[in-house]
């Protein structure tokens, strides 16, 4: 065990924090801004081009086959320079690059990479939540292509996305889990209309809701084979479930570093109450750290992925909303005096983190069955 | 960077696990079992754990990581042995140059149990708690002088066993008299930070240890107890609660493994935080899981036949030794932006 960075990291870190220190990093909004989240593309972009994204993919598909804690150092430094995350990408990666064919993942998986491409995800329907499998969304054969009619909600980007990844029933008579494909669909035709959710803190360009009316996908953009798209959901939903593969510990780690800066303008102005939270939230931050580092380093060793995921999901999800709970308490006379409802909506925010990538109690139903044994009644 | 064992660490955990399974106690009715926790406390001894931290000056034995595999291991199985207390006093020995005989020394806590009892001229300020005062002959306790800081110990009385039922405990009156350590030179208040990074750590990974405890014997008697006609552990309302205890314990042992490698690898100051967020964190969580135990196993976890309430006692004691919660927060407060509330 040791928590030193090698030569190599060193270098490494001193090459990012130098490239941020440069103004690498040139996104200063607040995620609760809408302009933050239509700017994430250019920032995916940026970062890619300055290799500081997509550290561990195979370089043939534009990755640069670095070790997996080289993540856990860029996260520190983005936190560090008050940079936004990186792209939360890599479960569509590891998705595409399981279950794909060798020519989709020669031609979905560099774009996807280096950010010339933008994705969204197409799973979630307003009666397939939790219970993805029942979802209604069909897409039948016509020739060289599929037809795809169903609705989609909870699809993050779908304003700017090139590519969705659609989950569809290619199979009406078998077992909801088996009659499922997934696809690489194209987002500009005329079949298809997204519009946008307004979230509880005002925000439009993050989550938005997706019409396929008679969209038209070849058939060799099916991921996978025919009814593999529900062992294609598992892999990415269980690697969107990692801190490690989100990188959000960057993005609470900054929150923290904000709300330590207001306490320490006038730390006798601070009550014990909210000092109490604020230093809870970085109990919690440094905690996910460290937690995040150890899981990459089991990656080292190629500890294959399990239901553990859902301890991340979980642990992160506690994290976001202590980070949340602080921002609230710093933020919440402000903003009912009408001054500002950026600490506000930071908290609001943090409410989804419990329902998105799969509730809370979702995860504890996985953790309790597969990690605990736990008879499933 | 690898956060990950190494080889001798993951072998040190086997046997460390081997050993606690074999010999600590399975029932409470175990703990009154004398040749059972003569045959633990031997083997304890003769694997030389208690002396992980002796050694040179500079050097000791084994690093923060070994002493916390130990640790954790010795209170998942709730072993009723020495050995965070003759641990420390051999590593407050060996950072001061001590080369004497084996003094069987514990260290002495002052009464909030969060700091090193104090003596002055020769005799102890305040009331104090030696701790781990099983196979203990002496307690330490720190001398203040205007100069320096130096060793001292004061003989012990009569055991009690306290809130934990597996660690029994001395009082050390006020004015009780002090012994100057021979042969040992005056030390600095950084040797002091980082040896409190280490009491501190030791008693985070103590608390992980017991969670774990908590949280399997628990999860057993959820597969085994059957209410309505199933066991209850197929009830998401149980099961929701073991896998919150589940995570607690991992988010956990993440900070302490940390804090582990951190006392011998960062300067006293920083290794001091690092052990802040471990106990922080794992003092908030074990409080809520071993509750957790308690109330999954219904009225038979609030008596004291079930081993919940030993797991609970262990975590109570680990919690207040050298602070919780409270105490550590308020240092990071204090050291990340100069809070000044709640600091003692």
């Amino acid at each position: 065990m040791d928590f030193h960075d090698s030569p190599e990291e060193a270098a490494f870190r001193k090459r990012i924090r130098g490239w941020l220190a440069d103004g690498g990093d040139t996104i200063k909004r607040s995620h609760t801004d809408d302009s933050y989240w239509t700017s994430l593309g250019d920032w995916h972009r940026r970062l890619y081009d300055a290799g500081f994204f997509a550290l561990t993919w195979p370089a043939q598909y534009g990755g640069r086959e670095l070790s997996p804690v080289c993540e856990v150092i860029v996260d520190e430094e983005l936190a560090l320079a008050g940079a936004p995350p990186k792209p939360s990408l890599g479960y569509l990666i590891q998705g595409i690059s399981h279950h794909g064919s060798q020519a989709t993942k020669e031609r979905f998986l560099p774009g996807l990479i280096n950010g010339t491409e933008r994705w969204c995800q197409g799973f979630s329907e307003p009666d397939a939540g939790s219970d993805l499998a029942s979802l209604r969304t069909t897409a039948v054969r016509d020739g060289d292509e599929y037809i795809v009619s169903g609705h989609k909600i909870w699809t993050s980007y779908s304003d700017v996305a090139d590519w969705c990844i659609v989950l569809a029933r290619t199979d009406p008579d078998v077992a909801k889990h088996r009659g499922i494909s997934a696809f690489a669909v194209s987002m500009h035709q005329s079949g298809i209309q997204q519009r946008p959710l307004k979230m509880i803190n005002g925000i439009t360009t993050e989550f938005g809701q997706v019409e396929f009316d008679g969209a038209r996908v070849p058939a060799d953009n099916m991921i996978g084979a025919p009814g593999e798209g529900w062992a294609l959901a598992m892999t990415i939903v269980s690697h969107e479930r990692e801190p490690a593969e989100l990188g959000f510990f960057a993005r609470y780690a900054k929150t923290v570093r904000e709300l330590e800066a207001i306490a320490g303008a006038n730390p006798a102005a601070v009550s014990a109450e909210v000092e109490e939270r604020l230093a809870w939230a970085y109990v919690q931050s440094e905690m996910l750290r460290l937690h995040t580092a150890r899981r990459l380093s089991e990656r080292i060793g190629g500890v294959t992925h399990g239901p553990d995921g859902s301890i991340d999901k979980l642990l992160m999800t506690w994290v976001e909303q202590s980070v949340g709970h602080a921002a609230l308490a710093f933020g919440s006379s402000q903003a009912m005096a009408g001054v500002s409802e950026e600490l506000l909506d930071t908290y609001l925010y943090s409410r989804s983190q419990s329902v998105m990538g799969g509730t809370s109690q979702i995860q504890k139903n996985i953790i309790a069955t597969r990690i605990l044994g736990l008879p499933i009644k | 960077m690898d956060a990950r064992p190494s080889s001798d660490q993951r072998d040190l955990t086997n046997v460390a696990e081997r050993l606690a399974t074999r010999l600590g106690p399975t029932a409470v009715g175990d703990l009154d079992d004398a040749e059972r926790n003569l045959r633990l406390d031997s083997a304890v001894a003769q694997a030389g754990w208690r002396e992980l931290r002796a050694g040179s000056k500079h050097e000791p034995l084994a690093s923060g990581v070994e002493a916390v595999i130990v640790a954790r291991a010795l209170a998942h199985h709730a072993c009723d042995t020495a050995y965070l207390g003759p641990l420390l006093a051999h590593d407050l020995l060996r950072r001061v140059g001590y080369e004497g005989p084996d003094l069987m020394a514990t260290v002495v806590v002052d009464s909030s149990l969060r700091h090193m009892a104090l003596a002055t001229g020769d005799s102890v300020v305040d009331r104090g708690l030696a701790i781990d005062a099983a196979c203990a002959r002496v307690g330490m306790v720190v001398c203040h002088s205007y100069t320096a800081l130096s060793l001292g110990v004061v003989a012990l009385g009569e055991m009690t066993s306290g809130v934990d039922l597996t660690r029994p405990v001395v009082n050390v009156m006020p004015g009780a008299s002090v012994l100057p350590v021979v042969g040992t030179g005056a030390f600095d208040a950084d040797a002091l930070e980082s040896w409190t990074a280490l009491a501190v750590t030791l008693t985070a990974a103590d608390l992980v240890g017991a969670m774990q405890g908590a949280t399997e014997l628990a999860t057993a008697y959820a597969k085994q107890r059957r209410q309505y006609g199933a066991a209850i552990g197929s009830y998401q309302a149980v099961q929701h609660l073991l896998a919150e205890a589940a995570t607690l314990i991992e988010g956990a042992a993440s900070a302490v493994n940390y804090a582990g490698w951190a006392v011998d690898a960062l300067p006293g100051v920083d290794a001091r935080s690092a052990a802040a967020v471990a106990k922080a964190y794992a003092s908030r969580a074990a409080l809520v899981v071993c509750e957790t135990s308690i109330q999954v196993h219904g009225g038979i976890g609030n008596t004291w036949e079930c081993m919940a309430h030993v797991f609970l006692r262990r975590a109570l004691l680990s919690t207040e030794l050298f602070g919780g919660a409270g105490p550590h927060m308020a240092l990071l407060a204090q050291q990340r932006w100069g809070a000044n509330h709640g600091l003692s």
